[in-house]
């Protein structure tokens, strides 16, 4: 298995596996942020599963003091992580429960739909229907509370981000940026293509669970008039 | 029991040491900009390093206070005065009840920071009090502070024999200034800049732009040019995390900002010279200095044990 270990700050490392959206390296990342979820190291912070990378954050007074045998916290986070990676289990159990999510396309919800399918030659129901046909993975949740990344997109309805970003993408907004889909919990800035919004409240602070999406599940799209 | 805003300020918000434990749900940890300042202050007060406090930016808010208080003041200077008499940072005063406190005018740094003995009475947040704007939630209704907002104290009845003014020793305060020489660790993609680049980003200074926030500080200097154009895929990214964007200027994420990235990741901030970075604001300059892993951890290890150890005097005089 190939992997880099690297620093993050004084206070974090980074295993990396490769750089590349792909499910394989995806359910790596998400295999080790189980182990660390079920039984972690004194000092441990929280972890942040990425695409293809995992982040630990640890304290570094409290990993220095328990662990006084390695001369830094990295070395011996580091170290904990490798004894992980080589005991890694290849049955993989993570998450990957069905969620279904409405969608409305009308021209007030889809702002970027039309230019969309014209820059990829299709017709706007193409788009649509290239869009529903497909099941997407949850890779990773970031950029706002809530905000997954979903993938892939497929090839044909991929687009580029707007050149210069919205000023506010209003919330629910399914969009889309190369082969990556995302769905805005909160309005925001933003620069993904619009193709659709949905009612589904994907932020919900306060809840135990405060966000909709998890990583690993699968999320089907439908198409729903709001 | 509380103090009032009589008058509002630029951006006035609860803050704490932030929220850890949600980076994987997209949520981050926010949390003052300068924590040693918030921590210093809170341990001057006898009160738990993370109990919530205010951070104001200037023009900072008018206070009233509608109780006896003891309080303390840290971070940026802005000319603090308690019913028209001076204040100093880093030293507990005691408020009479309808005592005003008031900021005329910057002397020095960016954000102040506020807090009283036994805290003040915030609902948490996913455990924390700080406030997270974007999500509009935490700290005070997830919003900054207007005008007539009311803080709770924790504390009802104020022990007349509470001592106060104290001073914390100036080897223990950091070494603010407009112009500071952060330490750095090198990041990820540092090795992917071009030779040029790399002297360029540790030898030159760089300017911090007007688009600089709680989320980053957005830099202006000589651009710096990596060997190929790397894309890469979102990873974690953190508090002093400093970006390459695509046209060669540099980003130093702050306190609010997003919990992953996807430019190339040149360096990282050391933990204790972030609250240096924190006092900047428009047109200070900055310049880095790397360091190893090692030597970072030390320093954050020898600011521990200097913390632990003015916790421990504190504690002392407080009860004696």
């Amino acid at each position: 298995m190939n992997y880099k270990i690297f620093s993050l700050g004084d206070s974090a490392l980074t295993i990396e596996f490769g750089n590349e959206i792909s499910v394989e390296l995806n359910g790596r990342v998400l295999r080790l942020a189980e182990v660390f979820d079920k039984r972690s190291f004194t000092g441990f912070i929280e972890l942040v599963p990425a695409y293809s990378s995992l982040t630990i954050f640890y304290d570094v007074f409290t990993v220095r003091k328990n662990f006084p045998e390695f001369s830094t916290a990295f070395t011996a986070v580091k170290s904990f992580v490798e004894y992980a990676l080589e005991n890694l289990k290849v049955p993989q159990k993570i998450d990957s429960k069905a969620v279904e999510i409405p969608v409305c396309f009308d021209r007030e919800s889809a702002l970027d739909l039309d230019s969309l399918a014209a820059e990829n030659n299709l017709a706007r129901q193409e788009v649509i229907e290239i869009f529903l046909s497909q099941t997407y993975r949850v890779f990773m949740l970031g950029f706002l509370p809530g905000f997954a990344y979903l993938g892939e997109v497929d090839e044909r309805i991929a687009a580029r981000r707007k050149t210069s970003p919205r000023l506010e993408v209003p919330r629910g907004s399914v969009a889309i940026a190369g082969k990556q889909a995302g769905i805005y919990p909160l309005a925001s800035p933003g620069g993904w293509q619009i193709i659709g919004r949905t009612d589904v409240e994907l932020f919900t602070p306060n809840d135990a669970e405060p966000t909709f999406l998890q990583v690993g599940n699968q999320v089907k799209f439908y198409s729903q008039n709001l | 029991m509380s103090i009032i805003i009589q008058k509002e300020g630029i951006l006035s918000t609860v803050q704490d040491l932030g929220r850890s434990g949600y980076r994987s749900s997209g949520i981050n940890p926010g949390g003052a900009m300068d924590k040693i300042a918030v921590r210093l202050i809170n341990i001057l007060l006898g009160n738990d390093e993370s109990e919530a406090v205010l951070e104001m930016h200037f023009p900072a808010p008018e206070i009233l206070f509608e109780k006896d208080a003891v309080f303390a003041l840290g971070g940026a200077d802005f000319d603090a005065t308690l019913n028209n008499k001076n204040l100093e940072n880093w030293k507990s005063y005691f408020a009479e009840k309808k005592s005003v406190l008031k900021f005329a005018r910057k002397n020095f740094g960016t954000r102040a920071y506020f807090s009283v003995t036994g805290g003040f009475e915030i609902e948490k947040w996913l455990g924390s009090a700080s406030t997270n704007l974007t999500a509009e939630i935490g700290g005070f209704r997830g919003r900054h502070l207007q005008k007539r907002d009311r803080l709770d104290f924790k504390q009802t009845i104020i022990d007349i024999k509470q001592k106060f003014n104290y001073k914390i020793a100036g080897s223990l305060i950091p070494f603010y200034n407009r112009f500071p020489t952060v330490r750095v660790v090198a990041g990820a993609e540092f090795e992917l800049l071009e030779a040029s680049s790399e002297q360029f980003f540790s030898r030159q200074s760089f300017t911090i732009t007007q688009n600089s926030n709680r989320m980053g500080f957005r830099l202006e200097g000589a651009p710096l040019k990596l060997l190929c154009n790397k894309e890469l895929v979102s990873s974690a990214v953190s508090f002093g995390t400093i970006q390459l964007l695509p046209d060669g200027q540099m980003i130093i994420l702050m306190a609010d900002h997003q919990t992953s990235g996807g430019y190339p990741r040149i360096a990282n901030i050391c933990e204790i010279d972030l609250p240096l970075v924190a006092q900047l604001g428009a047109n200070d300059k900055i310049a880095f200095h790397i360091i190893s892993l090692e030597e970072a951890e030390n320093l954050f290890l020898q600011r521990e044990f200097e913390l632990n150890f003015l916790k421990f005097g504190i504690k002392t005089k407080l009860h004696r």
